[in-house]
C-alpha cells in the first residue's frame, strides 16, 4: 500500500535543511506522498529509510521502457482499474511480429510497413511501436542475422527479441544491446540463463509462465537473481483466457501492491482472421494489456487501433480539443455557407458529422474555447461576440469566400446582433440549436 | 509470496431479458463485469441485432450498401435475408423513412410495414423511430399496437417524450429503450422517470448513447462503465437493465467509412477499413458493458460473434 505523507515524514532525517527544494521535511514528505517528488533529492535519508519508501513509493505497476532513444515506449505506472477514475497512463505499444523462418522480401515489407505506419490523428503521431522477432527457425545462426538486418534497417525501432533458446538469445542479443532490446522468453526451463543475459546486458526480460500462480513464483525467482526490469505473459491465449489473467494481473498490482506481478503485461493477440485479431488487440488496449503483438500491420486495422489506443487513453478529465481553424467539409467552394462552433472535440466531431451527413459542402469555423461545449463557453465568455468576431477576422477567411454570411449555433441566438456589430458587413444566421437538425437546416437553404 | 486471486463479489445484478415470441432471444441476466464469469455468473451471450429500415439505404456508404442490394428495396425482404441467410439472431427496424425530413411516411404506414415485417420473420424484432421527438411519440404509438403480442423491444423513449412511448410500450407488452445523451445522472433520471409511470424495470434496456470509435467512444465506453459499477458494486437498481449499443448508425456516416484510399492512401482499404471500424467499435463497447448491440456489416457482425465465442 502507499504510505501517507505523515508516514513518510517519520522516516525521513526531519532535519528541514531544505536541501531537497522544500521549506521542511514535512512539506517533501507530502509531495513525495503525492508521487510529485523523488526520494533521491534527499541527500541525508537512510539507507534503511530508503528500503521501505523506495517500496512503498514505487508505482504498483513497475516502469519499464521499451527500447532506446526517440522512439522508446514507456510502459508501466498504472494506477487505477477503470478510466473514468483517473487517466490510464502509458498507452499500450504495438508491436508486429517477424518470424526468422520469413523470406528476406517478406521480412523487409514488414519492417517497411513498421517505418512507414505512422499516421497523425488530433494531433497526434501514432506508430506500430515495436517488431517482435521470433526464432521460429530455431536457428540460432539466422536469428542473429535476421535480428542485426532489421536493427539496421530500422535503427530507431525498439525490438523484442523472441526465443526461448539461452544460445540464440545471447547472440542476437548481443549484437543489438546498445538499442536496450526486450528479450522475450525465460520460463521454468531457463530462468538461471536467461535472466543471466538481461543482466550482463542491462535489458529487461519478459517472463512467460502457464497461469499466475507459476508466473508469480518465477518473477520472483528472477528478480532474486537481479533482474528487476520484467515484462509478463500469463501464457493466456484465448479472449477468456486473456480478460481473467489481465484483470487479475491488475487488481492485484493495484489493490493489493502485488509486486510479483507488479509489471507491464504482453499479450500474444496473432490471429489467422485479421478481423478478430483487431478484436483481439482491443481485449489488450481496454484491459490491461501494455504491448500487444500483431501478425500482420494493414493499414485499414492500424488505423482503427491506433484510434482506440487514443480514445481510451485519452484524460478523461480534460476535454479532447480540435486544432483552431477553418475546416472544408465537403467540397467547399467560395459560395459554401459558413458555420461555428467551439473546439470541445465532441461537438466537432458531432457537428461536423451531422454537416457531412447534409452532403452540402460547407466550412466549419472551429473556435478554441479551450475545450468547452458551446453553452459551457458562451457561459464561461470564451465564445463572445467580441471573441468569435476577432476569430473571424483573424481567420483570413474573408478573403476564401465570397460572401459574408455566419451560421451561429442556435443556442447563443441571443449574439447574433453583437456580432454583426463587431464584424461590418457581415450577416449573422442563426442555425438550430442541436447539430442533428443541420441536414434539414443546410439542405433547405 | 503466493498468489491470491483478487476476486470481487459484486452486490448487484443485471435483469435478465427475453424477447421475441416465436424464437427468443435472453441477454443480461450477469452479476459480474462483463466476461468476468472467472468471479461469476454470467449466463447469456451479448445479442447482436441486424439493422434493416423502412426505405432503401440511399445515405449508406458504399461497403455497407452493396451487401444488401436486391433486398433493400423492400424491409420484409431485406429482414427476411438478414434472418435466413446471415442468420441473423434478431432484427432492428428503422423507421428512418417517416422522419418528417425524410419520406414523412405516416405512423399508419410504419405500422403496416411493422406488421408485414412481424409477419415474414420469426426471430425478435427491435423497432425503432426516426430519432425525431415529436414524430416518435406518434409513430412508436402505432406500431407498439401492431406489434402487440410479440414481445418486441420499442425505442427510443427519450426525455422529451418517454410519456406516451412507454405507455404504449407497457400497454402492449413490449420492451422499451430508454435513451438519454451520454451523462450517467440522465440515464438514471430517465429511468426513474418511466418506471415512476408504472414500467416495470425489468422491462427497460438503457441506451446511454452510442458514439463511434474516433468520435467520442471513450465517453460512450466511460459512461457504461460507470452504470455498470453502479449496477453492481453498488445495487443501484435503476441502473440495473442491460444496455444498448447502436452502432451500425453511428459507423457509417463517418468519413473514415467513407473515405476512398484514392484519396487517403495512409488509410489503407476502403471496405476492410468500414468494416473493422464497426467491428472495433462494437468490440470494445462489449468491454465496457453493453448486451444488445444494432450492427449494419454482416462481416463486422460475424467478427464480432467470433470474438464472443473467444470470450464466454
Amino acid at each position: 500500500m502507499a504510505l501517507t505523507g505523515v508516514e513518510i515524514f517519520k522516516l525521513l532525517p526531519k532535519t528541514n535543511c531544505k536541501k531537497c527544494g522544500h521549506p521542511t521535511c514535512l512539506a517533501f514528505a507530502m509531495k513525495l506522498a503525492q508521487r510529485q517528488a523523488s526520494l533521491d533529492a534527499c541527500p541525508d535519508v537512510s539507507e534503511e529509510a530508503k528500503k521501505v519508501l523506495g517500496e512503498a513509493s514505487a508505482p504498483p505497476i513497475r516502469s519499464i521502457a521499451l527500447g532506446s532513444g526517440d522512439k522508446a515506449v514507456k510502459m508501466g505506472e498504472e494506477n487505477v482499474l477503470f478510466r473514468h477514475e483517473k487517466r490510464f497512463v502509458n498507452p499500450c505499444a504495438f508491436a508486429v511480429e517477424v518470424k526468422d523462418s520469413m523470406s528476406d522480401d517478406e521480412i523487409n515489407n514488414t519492417v517497411d510497413g513498421v517505418l512507414n505506419s505512422e499516421i497523425d490523428r488530433v494531433g497526434q503521431k501514432l506508430r506500430i511501436d515495436a517488431i517482435l522477432v521470433s526464432n521460429a527457425s530455431n536457428d540460432a545462426g539466422r536469428f542473429e542475422g535476421v535480428v542485426k538486418a532489421i536493427a539496421s534497417k530500422a535503427p530507431a525501432v525498439p525490438l523484442i527479441i523472441a526465443t526461448g533458446n539461452p544460445a540464440a538469445a545471447e547472440a542476437a542479443v548481443k549484437a543489438v544491446a546498445d538499442k536496450k532490446p526486450l528479450l522475450y522468453g525465460a520460463d521454468e526451463s531457463n530462468a538461471d540463463a536467461m535472466a543471466n543475459i538481461a543482466k550482463t546486458h542491462k535489458i529487461p526480460l519478459g517472463v512467460t509462465a502457464k497461469g499466475l500462480d507459476a508466473l508469480t513464483a518465477l518473477t520472483e525467482k528472477i528478480k532474486g537473481l537481479g533482474v528487476e526490469d520484467m515484462v509478463i505473459d500469463p501464457g493466456a491465449r484465448t479472449a477468456k483466457e486473456i480478460i481473467e489473467a489481465n484483470t487479475y494481473i491488475r487488481r492485484a498490482a493495484i489493490k493489493k501492491n502485488f509486486k510479483a506481478l507488479g509489471y507491464p503485461v504482453i499479450t500474444l493477440a496473432q490471429r489467422d482472421d485479421k478481423m478478430v485479431e483487431a478484436l483481439i488487440a482491443v481485449l489488450g488496449v481496454t484491459k490491461y494489456s501494455s504491448i500487444v503483438v500483431l501478425s500482420s500491420i494493414e493499414k485499414w486495422k492500424n488505423l482503427a487501433l491506433f484510434t482506440l489506443r487514443q480514445n481510451i487513453y485519452t484524460d478523461p478529465q480534460v476535454p479532447m480539443q480540435v486544432e483552431q481553424k477553418v475546416y472544408k467539409i465537403g467540397e467547399a467552394t467560395p459560395e459554401s455557407p459558413l458555420t461555428i462552433t467551439t473546439n470541445f472535440s465532441l461537438t466537432y466531431f458531432i457537428v461536423s458529422g451531422e454537416i457531412e451527413n447534409s452532403k452540402v459542402p460547407t466550412r466549419l469555423a472551429v473556435m478554441d474555447c479551450e475545450g468547452l461545449s458551446v453553452l459551457t463557453a458562451w457561459a464561461a465568455g470564451k465564445f463572445t461576440a467580441s471573441k468569435i468576431a476577432q476569430f473571424i477576422q483573424e481567420s483570413g477567411i474573408e478573403n476564401e469566400i465570397s460572401h459574408k454570411e455566419l451560421i451561429i449555433p442556435g443556442y447563443v441566438a441571443i449574439l447574433s446582433g453583437a456580432i454583426e456589430d463587431k464584424l461590418p458587413g457581415w450577416k449573422v444566421t442563426v442555425g438550430p440549436r442541436e447539430a442533428n437538425a443541420l441536414p434539414a437546416f443546410l439542405k433547405s437553404r | 509470496m503466493a498468489f491470491a486471486a483478487p476476486n470481487e463479489t459484486y452486490s448487484g445484478k443485471v435483469f435478465e431479458v427475453t424477447i421475441g415470441a416465436d424464437k427468443t432471444a435472453v441477454f443480461g441476466g450477469e452479476n459480474v463485469l462483463p466476461f468476468h464469469s472467472f468471479e461469476g455468473n454470467a449466463p447469456h451471450r451479448p445479442v447482436i441485432a441486424y439493422e434493416v429500415q423502412d426505405v432503401p439505404p440511399e445515405d449508406w456508404p458504399e461497403t455497407v450498401k452493396k451487401v444488401y442490394e436486391g433486398v433493400s428495396n423492400d424491409p420484409v425482404t431485406w429482414a427476411k435475408y438478414c434472418q435466413d441467410t446471415l442468420n441473423a439472431q434478431a432484427i432492428a427496424l428503422r423507421l428512418v423513412g417517416t422522419h418528417p425530413d425524410r419520406e414523412n411516411r405516416s405512423p399508419e404506414d410504419a405500422a403496416k410495414t411493422v406488421k408485414d415485417v412481424l409477419a415474414a420473420i420469426n426471430v425478435p424484432l427491435i423497432i425503432l423511430g426516426s430519432n425525431q421527438i415529436e414524430k416518435d411519440s406518434a409513430v412508436l404509438v402505432s406500431v407498439s399496437e401492431a406489434a402487440k403480442g410479440k414481445n418486441c423491444i420499442i425505442g427510443k423513449a427519450q426525455e422529451g417524450n418517454y410519456k406516451t412511448i412507454a405507455a404504449a410500450a407497457m400497454a402492449n407488452n413490449h420492451k422499451l429503450i430508454a435513451m438519454s445523451e451520454l451523462d450517467i445522472n440522465l440515464s438514471k433520471q430517465l429511468n426513474i422517470l418511466i418506471t415512476q409511470m408504472g414500467f416495470d424495470k425489468e422491462r427497460l434496456i438503457t441506451d446511454p448513447m452510442c458514439s463511434a470509435l474516433g468520435y467520442g467512444l471513450e465517453y460512450t465506453y466511460s459512461v457504461m462503465e460507470r452504470i455498470r459499477l453502479a449496477a453492481l458494486t453498488q445495487n443501484d437498481t435503476t441502473m440495473q437493465p442491460p444496455m444498448l449499443a447502436d452502432v451500425g448508425m453511428y459507423v457509417w456516416k463517418i468519413k473514415e467509412t467513407q473515405a476512398s484510399e484514392t484519396d487517403l492512401p495512409q488509410w489503407g482499404s476502403l471496405a476492410e477499413r468500414g468494416i473493422t471500424w464497426e467491428a472495433v467499435t462494437a468490440g470494445s463497447l462489449l468491454m465496457s458493458g453493453a448486451e444488445l448491440l444494432i450492427m449494419r456489416h454482416p462481416e463486422a457482425a460475424k467478427a464480432v460473434e467470433k470474438f464472443i465465442d473467444e470470450l464466454m
